[in-house]
């Protein structure tokens, strides 16, 4: 099973992601489970999303201890704490302008979600930019099933831009690596 | 059939939308609220043919239902924890003048101190108001039962209301895949509503009156009688929604490797599927585990119970409830089958999950563990006090 957890601010679309995320796993025949970190929704406060994806079907309920990827939306909310909660072979993804401030850690991706954001919505809301991100390294989920699961929980005007963010993002993210 | 992407909250709306209610009443209450936003939505969009009333409070909520099903009307509501509490006084207004409305509960614990997370304390305390109740473990099973309790409380023999339980959050907020069923098959399964309990002005009637001392016992025997009559109406609508949708829940319990098994632990909603895996786990290695979830709570499973435990050493009742002073209402009721039967065998208490303290697959190995060293009755799992006794 792929454990994935979501660290974002309110607003940020964590959670959104983390459903785009769930339903495209359905959409590529796997099974998935997407949850908040639940409590009172407050705009700005930090909050958590996951996810599970297996091949069959989940019926563990239980918080992710252990993560495949971590997955960080807002640099402003990192630690290094949180690199313990991967697993061996696990990744944290982080959405920085300023990568040098993370290259001393083997186990982190940088991404500059923001600026993709920027560019295509003119908003730096990162979720889908780093969905894309994810989808350049991980086997686990395809750029095809993540647009198409866009238009599910986005309306067509903003689904339409955050599917050429999701393009866009993979294919960066493919080169930089 | 289609597949889709749903929360617990999301996918119980499905279930409504495909019952058909002529009237919603609606006042929202986390983690209840989803449901009745999605409801809304399908009601704007004309997915769903219904008056929608927005009341002021929980205690109206229920009574607006009350109102809508006197008129003979299908209607839904939905509350959790402190709403439900505020709605204490209909709910028995609702199943004594057996109006059956069906409700959805979001599981959530009660103040003070004041938490949204999920426990079954609100339900559990209100086993006593006459309203069948069942905990259901997944979304799918919550889409289920939106359309199974209507079948259930409109049966002639049964007009007795529905509360039907998600655990709140883990169930409520968590996506996952569901199948929605399609309205043919849905009004193939459950007809539209009718019953002769209802105001008419062809045929006039006193409906929710007094009844004094000669008479009164004999409406509350009827309606306990009604109340275990349901076990059979529920047994026989779980075998018809298997028919038509080709998925079925067994009725009032649902049995998990019980062949054989020494140590079975009893379970309720959500937390089922995770004590699935630790039994495959432990079975693997050769322990006679097995798992018992209780569906309904009221009626009460008892025959069930007394068949599935009659060769068993220990058994263990999980439950997101204290009894404060005693024990979990839970384990008090299966308690209660084992020495009406003459049962002869070890039972112990978990109490877990309380304002939404997660329950760990660690936490599940070690019920099992105590199951088969033995040690206290009544256990309180994961506490971060100590504990003198």
């Amino acid at each position: 099973m792929i454990e994935i957890r979501w660290h974002g601010r309110g607003g940020q679309g964590a959670f959104t992601a983390a459903k785009i995320l769930g339903a495209a796993s359905l959409i590529d025949n796997k099974f998935s489970l997407a949850f908040p970190s639940f409590g009172p929704e407050r705009r700005g406060a930090p909050i958590q999303a996951f996810n599970k994806i297996d091949t069959k079907v989940i019926i563990d309920r239980s918080e992710i201890k252990s993560c495949d990827y971590i997955i960080f939306l807002d640099d402003s909310l990192f630690s290094s704490d949180y690199l313990k909660d991967l697993k061996d072979d696990g990744l944290a993804l982080i959405n920085t302008a300023t990568p040098e401030k993370f290259s001393d850690f083997s186990q982190i991706q940088s991404i500059d979600a923001n600026q993709i954001a920027l560019k295509i919505i003119k908003k730096p809301i990162s979720n889908t930019a780093m969905l894309g991100a994810l989808a350049s390294i991980s086997d686990d989920v395809s750029l095809s099933s993540l647009q198409q699961a866009s238009d599910l929980y986005l309306s067509t005007a903003l689904a339409a831009k955050n599917k050429l963010i999701l393009k866009e993002s993979f294919e960066h993210f493919k080169e930089v690596r | 059939m289609t597949k889709a992407f749903l929360s617990g909250n999301e996918a119980f709306a499905e279930g409504v939308r495909l019952a058909r209610p002529q009237v919603i009443s609606i006042y929202p209450i986390t983690p209840q609220t989803t449901v009745v936003e999605r409801l809304s939505e399908m009601v704007e969009n004309s997915s769903l043919k219904s008056e929608l009333i927005h009341v002021e409070s929980e205690h109206s909520a229920l009574s607006c239902a009350i109102g809508a099903s006197a008129m003979g009307a299908r209607t839904f509501t939905a509350t959790s924890s402190q709403g439900l509490l505020y709605m204490a006084e209909c709910l028995h207004y609702a199943s004594g003048g057996r109006f059956p409305i069906v409700m959805m509960n979001a599981n959530r614990s009660t103040a003070l101190p004041w938490n949204i997370y999920g426990d079954q304390r609100d339900s559990l305390s209100q086993l006593d108001c006459g309203w069948i109740q069942v905990y259901v473990e997944d979304a799918q099973e919550s889409l289920d039962m939106a359309l199974q309790g209507y079948h259930i409380a409109e049966s002639p023999l049964v007009s007795t209301p529905v509360m039907v339980n998600l655990d709140g959050f883990v169930l409520t907020h968590t996506y996952e895949t569901v199948e929605i069923p399609n309205q043919t098959d849905a009004d193939r399964f459950l007809p539209p509503f009718q019953t002769k309990n209802k105001m008419s002005l062809d045929n006039p009637k006193n409906l929710a009156f007094s009844v004094g001392p000669d008479n009164n016992m004999e409406f509350k025997y009827l309606q306990h009688k009604a109340m275990l009559d349901s076990k059979r109406i529920i047994e026989e609508t779980d075998k018809k929604f298997a028919e038509i949708f080709g998925r079925g829940y067994g009725g009032l319990t649902q049995g998990y490797r019980l062949e054989d098994a020494d140590y079975i632990l009893i379970t309720l909603g959500s937390i089922t599927g995770l004590c699935r895996e630790v039994v495959d786990e432990l079975r693997q290695n050769g322990e006679m585990v097995g798992l018992l979830k209780i569906r309904f709570l009221r009626p009460f499973p008892d025959e069930d119970l007394a068949a599935a435990l009659g060769s068993v050493k220990a058994i263990g009742v999980l439950e997101k409830d204290i009894s404060f002073g005693y024990e979990g209402t839970v384990y008090t009721n299966v308690n209660s089958v084992i020495a009406k039967n003459g049962l002869r065998l070890e039972t112990y208490n978990f109490i877990a999950g309380l304002g939404g303290r997660d329950i760990s697959r660690e936490n599940i190995r070690a019920m099992f563990r105590h199951l088969q060293t033995g040690g206290q009755h009544v256990n309180f799992i994961g506490l971060g006090v100590s504990i003198d006794e």
